[in-house]
């Protein structure tokens, strides 16, 4: 009795496994299917600016406020500690990497895992439980083409572009702070800025940790949507799942992208 | 109509978009219209230069006039080799001008002072700046300081 469920346990490990590599493998032909399959995007650039307007434009708000407030209180509490040394004026320095290197990135990818993500995985799910899915399929219109192919493309052209306005935006905010509030001279703040953060090493490495956090959160929301389970619970458990698994894979991959971009100095 | 609206705020955002990038390459990194053709390249070899880094400034009577590009050990001499990018535009330093490592602030960044000599021959792209003065290791100073207090002592 006891072997038979310790073979029982080994056999449900198993399944797991299999299940998980099922999973990964589902996902990534669905992605080329979406990407890749039969003519790009369907409906034209009409589906494209309609979900980049659902997806990016309506994250504006949030990804705007959390900048300024994360700038103004980046510069805050560096300006504390940078005091203590006498040398306050380097906080511009200070704002400008810590939001373009990492919180820029990683902060306007996990609002838009929150804001735009669940919406998609949302969406898409609802449309599979009201089996208008397969009502697309039934009269010949492919929904990977006119359903996640636009949402997928919305998603890999707003994020990056949100997180350059929120990196932009929390500088400002730091500015606020740091010259107008507390006192650091103008020109110090924006001269340490300028010489210690350089376009190829620090603004594009950003840029390209955005593309990739992109990638990810937008490909995990709409394939949990496409593949949840069709009922009101399957839809809420797929939208946890998105929010979950995208913030984990943002934070993991960030420590990745990291360590090959700025760990050998 | 309904349409219309979506479309200007694509499009406003994708403008703003843009314009972050511009802001973050101009503004914040400071990313100049120049070419980078318009320097030229000095070397200088150092007994020490402790806490100097790539990037750090070059000035001349307190100007920014060039950068250092790179830094390596020369085996032969055991001396570390500096290499200077100076603008273009100060192409008139006499060959026994002087470059020392010097501290801004009491802990600030390191970088590399030049100060004119006398001499008519001008540095090329490609020479070398004989006459260093190595960084101030606080160590070093101490050490000297103390060296001297003792054989005072025991005159």
């Amino acid at each position: 009795m006891r072997k038979t469920s310790l073979i029982e346990k080994v056999r449900l490990f198993g399944r797991s496994g299999i299940d998980i590599v099922e999973v990964l493998g589902r996902s990534t032909i669905f992605l080329f299917h979406a990407l890749l399959g039969r003519g790009g995007i369907g409906g034209g650039f009409g589906l494209l600016l309609k979900q980049l307007h659902s997806v990016g434009v309506m994250s504006l708000v949030i990804i705007v406020v959390s900048g300024v407030f994360i700038g103004m209180v980046l510069a805050l509490q560096g300006f504390n500690i940078l005091s203590s040394y006498g040398s306050e004026q380097a906080v511009g320095q200070m704002v400008a990497l810590t939001l373009l290197r990492e919180l820029g990135p990683v902060v306007t990818a996990l609002l838009f895992a929150g804001r735009a993500g669940s919406a998609l995985t949302a969406e898409i799910g609802n449309m599979k439980a009201t089996e208008q899915l397969s009502s697309l399929e039934m009269i010949g219109v492919d929904p990977l083409k006119y359903i996640v192919a636009p949402r997928l493309w919305a998603g890999f052209i707003s994020l990056p572009l949100l997180a350059m306005i929120f990196s932009v935006v929390g500088i400002w905010g730091g500015s606020w702070v740091a010259v107008d509030w507390l006192g650091v001279y103008d020109g110090s703040y924006w001269a340490n800025m300028q010489n210690s953060v350089t376009f190829s090493g620090d603004v594009l490495n950003g840029i390209i940790k955005s593309i990739v956090f992109a990638f990810v959160v937008t490909w995990i929301a709409v394939f949990q949507g496409y593949d949840c389970e069709p009922t009101s619970e399957g839809i809420s458990r797929a939208t946890t799942k998105t929010v979950v698994y995208a913030s984990l894979a943002v934070l993991g991959l960030d420590f990745i992208l990291t360590a090959l971009m700025f760990g050998d100095f | 109509m309904q349409n219309r609206t979506v479309e200007i705020g694509v499009g406003l955002f994708l403008l703003a978009g843009i314009l972050a990038l511009l802001l973050l390459a101009l503004r914040v990194s400071g990313l100049s219209a120049s070419p980078a053709a318009d320097t030229y390249k000095l070397y200088a070899y150092f007994d020490n230069i402790a806490g100097l880094t790539v990037r750090a400034k070059v000035t001349m009577a307190g100007v920014t006039i060039g950068k250092v590009t790179a830094i390596d050990l020369d085996r032969d001499s055991f001396t570390g080799r500096v290499t200077l990018q100076l603008d273009k535009k100060v192409d008139n330093l006499p060959t026994d001008s002087t470059a020392s490592i010097l501290t801004a602030g009491l802990l600030g960044e390191k970088y590399i002072g030049i100060s004119v000599g006398g001499e008519e021959a001008l540095l090329k792209d490609g020479s070398t700046i004989h006459d260093t003065q190595s960084s101030l290791v606080l160590e070093d100073l101490i050490g000297k300081f103390l060296l001297n207090t003792v054989s005072k002592d025991a005159k």
